[in-house]
């Protein structure tokens, strides 16, 4: 039933063998001693300082929705320095390689890099950006921001929160075990039909990269029910469709598309796993295979998956103008429809990325049109956001720059699409260098994005904001880095370059690919200047300390809460009265309120069961790769039994009484007082339950009350 | 403010924090994600029918055999019958927990298991056979899709089955508890999902292929 292999297998290590590493290789072998004196390097320092048990209770069996998307941001930027490394790397084989008179070295006729490993590079490029840096990163950005958003204590299933993560990291982990033990993909990140078959790629790159797929699309789909379920279920009194903050509304239209298109991605990886592992014929050349039907099928997700990714960076843009421009955001009702109509065109338009398969006229119209159509919804935001920052009270922070940068991205990106989405234009530069200059601004408009809140949400999530001008420098250096890189990039594939090519034959691109090259090296100044940021900020943390509302302008329930949020959110739910509550409240002097008195709350235990599953599914992914039949059973089964053991146990939770929450409360509410200083005594008030008053009448402005004001009818005014 | 500022009450009596609010309750908020997994596996048996759909040309089989030469539709009309009972004992089963009966409920699950393995037991017997006369994946991109299509809905059966013998043992130990009832409720959805996923696999897959 399994297919019969080239080369050897062992029933105890399967395909692997010392063969298999790559000691030989002049980058890899380095680049791997370079990573084992790091990781030692952190081993001895969290020994050092005795941190492996505060390592463990507080992040790695943690079930907090807050630190478990930090773990995903941390994540997110690794593989976003791992790809932009990639990136360097394919942007100097371009640079070298020019022309027949270009030398080679490390056995490459050209340049630096063979063709072979140079297609494992822009593989795991295209991989790694879209699924294991802009995912991650958004996926962690909705974890921390959503709850907070809606009012909640936590997502609707901490346990499934921390199993997403632990899977995706499960993921990364696979594709950077690629580097050093066999080889990775070398068929594109979306892959081709039927070169990454057994016949034509015998080796266990293309296993690596279907695997690596496969644990990512399980670990979203997770973590897209989990959204999705938090925002119908969990949110606060109050907090009706309509009052949503932008971002929740992007978070629902894009983990609708993930719950519903991923699947479509995993059946076309499986598929591609029937081929090679069992001898199937859904993809070969022969045999009634059908070479586009992958392509097809890929793309049914890929498409959707691409709108996953731009809508929740939308989702932060929506967020980030209206506080700099201190006005609520324009047409609200037209952003959250703009929304939904995205995330149902994004089914319609797969085709587009292959106009060239020949589906005929008719098909090539249809999808041409409802391409276009997506330009609708989209240039409604982008007139969404300049109406809300015209005739705002605009303030330039480094979160706004990165905002408004996101905003000219998208108009390069979104109107160069619109030339793409016509057929007869796509012909001419199908595969050409012009699509992935394209592409890469869309994708940038999410890194800006990304960035943005970054800096954004930071003093929410840690109590203290980035330095400004560290922020603002790598804006720069990163927008220039943006301009040298792609403006020549869209020039050349004007001109006819190719995407993907190791050997540039025309020596008159030379220039070009030169100045690509410069923005290459910005783009690491950049790089260098978020680490001074990172650095900057955290010795000056104690100056750079924010109280709830960091900015002084924020609009939504996130900033009604202390900064950093505490574990257990908000100590007693919020009622919520508008739609932009902390600047409703805030309008009306009555943002210092605190609840007249709390109750107790019941909180989820940590877990370490999702780390070892997550383990697990990392040894599962291993195992097929290598073929090793045995530790795939082994790890399968295990995987099912702890989940059965897992799910007889439960979890009763803890509870933290009223007098731990109090006091908790009184602390942060002390040290935010040291902060802002102006807010003076909170008053209280403001937890009127069935048959009781409001309190909210005691305002900040007024003389202040030592004591809550009485409870009874009575004091009604 | 908003653009739905006349809808916000006053600031002055407005009510800021809410003490007594618990949220949904735990099943309901469960059943709700289990149905969306569901949802996410109603997508992944689309794209396998899509695959299929693409896959049944009679170019698709390469001059080997097709569903018309190897469906025995009777055959597996047995297994519907199997299947549809064991749905019917998962009710009977779930009508039993309205009556707090654990013994009726331990019934019914127990009846829906033996079915569910009757259905399972034929359609192994089935694909080995197949496999005896030479079908398998590896024949032909058609019989890929036929197998690889009924096998992933076999699959689904599997893992209910093992979720069945576990929910057997924790009603017997933990009797109804709010995770229990949950999980049984989820997994009444994850059976009778399975079972209508079936009448289209048999449908459009057997019966549609025997008949072309």
């Amino acid at each position: 039933m399994l297919v019969d292999l080239p080369g050897g297998w062992n029933p105890l290590l399967g395909r692997l063998a010392w063969s298999q590493i790559p000691y030989d290789n002049p980058i890899l072998a380095p680049l791997f001693v370079a990573v084992v004196l790091g990781g030692i390097a952190i081993v001895a320092l969290i020994t050092y300082y005795g941190k492996w048990g505060y390592l463990w209770k507080e992040w790695l069996t943690t079930v907090d929705h807050k630190k478990l998307g930090v773990m995903y941001i941390i994540i997110g930027l690794v593989m976003l320095f791992r790809g932009f490394v990639d990136g360097m790397m394919i942007r100097t084989q371009q640079a070298w390689a020019v022309g027949p008179d270009s030398s080679g070295v490390f056995g490459a006729l050209h340049g630096y890099l063979t063709p072979f490993h140079y297609g494992q590079v822009y593989t795991a490029h295209g991989l790694i950006m879209i699924l294991l840096a802009a995912t991650p990163l958004l996926v962690g950005f909705m974890n921390i921001i959503v709850p907070i958003q809606i009012g909640a204590r936590d997502m609707a299933y901490p346990y499934l929160n921390a199993l997403g993560l632990w899977i995706t990291a499960a993921g990364a982990a696979l594709i950077m075990a690629s580097l050093f033990i066999g080889n990775f993909a070398h068929n594109g990140w979306f892959g081709y039909a039927p070169i990454f078959e057994i016949q034509y790629s015998p080796g266990v790159g293309v296993d690596y990269w279907m695997w690596t797929l496969q644990l990512l699309a399980l670990g979203t789909t997770l973590g897209g029910i989990n959204l999705l379920v938090t925002i119908i279920k969990m949110r606060a009194p109050g907090m009706t469709w309509f009052r949503l903050p932008i971002f929740v509304w992007a978070s629902l239209s894009a983990n609708i598309i993930a719950l519903t298109s991923f699947p479509a991605l995993q059946v076309a990886l499986g598929l591609v796993a029937a081929d090679r592992y069992l001898g199937a014929h859904f993809f070969t050349a022969g045999l009634g295979g059908n070479l586009m039907l992958y392509t097809n099928l890929f793309w049914i997700w890929g498409h959707p998956e691409v709108y996953f990714v731009i809508l929740p960076a939308f989702g932060m843009m929506s967020e980030i103008f209206p506080v700099f421009s201190e006005k609520p955001l324009f047409g609200y009702i037209t952003m959250v429809l703009a929304s939904f109509a995205i995330a149902g065109v994004s089914w319609l338009v797969w085709l587009h990325h292959f106009f060239t398969m020949g589906a005929g006229p008719d098909v090539n119209s249809f999808f041409s049109v409802a391409t276009m159509l997506v330009g609708i919804p989209t240039g409604v935001k982008v007139f969404n956001w300049a109406f809300t920052m015209y005739r705002g009270r605009l303030t330039f922070t480094a979160a706004m720059l990165w905002a408004l940068g996101a905003l000219f991205l998208l108009l390069i990106g979104g109107l160069t699409g619109m030339m793409l989405a016509i057929p007869a234009i796509n012909y001419m530069v199908h595969n050409s260098v012009f699509v992935i200059a394209h592409f890469h601004s869309m994708l940038l408009v999410i890194v800006y994005a990304v960035f943005g809140s970054v800096i954004f949400w930071f003093p929410k999530v840690f109590g203290f904001k980035l330095d400004e001008f560290w922020a603002k420098t790598m804006f720069w250096l990163f927008t220039g880095g943006t301009v040298l890189v792609f403006v020549p990039m869209y020039m050349l594939g004007f001109m006819g370059m190719t995407r993907r090519l190791d050997y540039v034959f025309n020596t008159n691109w030379h220039p070009y690919l030169l100045v690509m090259e410069g923005g290459i090296v910005v783009y690491t100044l950049s790089v260098f200047a978020f680490f001074v940021l990172l650095y900057v900020s955290i010795r000056d943390r104690v100056k750079n300390r924010v109280g709830a509302d960091a900015w002084g302008t924020s609009r939504s329930l996130e900033w009604l809460t202390h900064s950093p949020v505490p574990f257990y959110n908000f100590a007693v739910t919020p009622h919520v009265n508008a739609r932009d509550e902390a600047a409703w409240r805030r309008a009306n002097g009555i943002a210092a309120v605190q609840p007249a008195k709390y109750v107790d709350i019941h909180m989820p235990n940590n877990t370490p069961v999702a780390l070892y599953i997550g383990a697990l599914t990392f040894v599962l992914g291993f195992a097929l790769t290598w073929r090793i039949w045995w530790l795939c059973l082994a790890s399968l089964v295990a995987i099912i039994v702890l989940m059965i053991v897992r799910s007889y146990r439960g979890d009763p939770g803890y509870i933290v009484t009223a007098a731990e929450l109090e006091r908790m409360e009184r602390e942060a509410i002390a040290r935010e007082r040291q902060v802002d200083g102006s807010a003076g005594e909170p008053v209280v008030g403001g937890a009127p339950a069935v048959g009781r008053p409001a309190m909210a009448y005691e305002r900040s402005d007024l003389p202040k009350t030592s004591t809550p004001p009485s409870m009874g009818p009575g004091a009604h005014h | 403010m908003s653009g739905h500022a006349s809808n916000n009450p006053d600031p002055k009596t407005a009510v800021l924090w809410d003490t007594e609010y618990h949220g949904h309750d735990v099943i309901s908020t469960r059943s709700l994600g289990f149905f969306m997994y569901l949802l996410s596996d109603g997508m992944l048996f689309a794209t396998l029918f899509a695959a299929y759909g693409v896959l049944s040309y009679q170019h698709s089989y390469f001059g080997g055999p097709t569903p018309a030469d190897f469906v025995k539709p009777w055959y597996t009309f047995s297994q519907t019958i199997a299947l549809f009972l064991s749905v019917l004992a998962y009710g009977m089963g779930m009508t039993a927990l309205k009556r707090r009966s654990r013994g009726g409920l331990i019934n019914g699950l127990l009846g829906a298991f033996v079915l569910g393995a009757l259905f399972l037991v034929l359609d192994v017997h089935d694909v080995m056979d197949l496999a005896a006369h030479g079908i398998t994946v590896a024949t032909s991109g058609g019989t890929s899709a036929f197998i690889i299509l009924t096998q992933v809905h076999a699959a689904h059966i599997f893992f209910g089955l093992l979720w069945i013998l576990v929910m057997i043992y924790q009603v017997l130990r933990l009797g109804f508890t709010t995770d229990t009832v949950g999980r049984l409720l989820s997994l009444r959805m994850f059976w009778h999902f399975q079972a209508v996923i079936w009448v289209f696999v048999y449908i459009f897959v057997y019966l549609w292929g025997y008949m072309s």
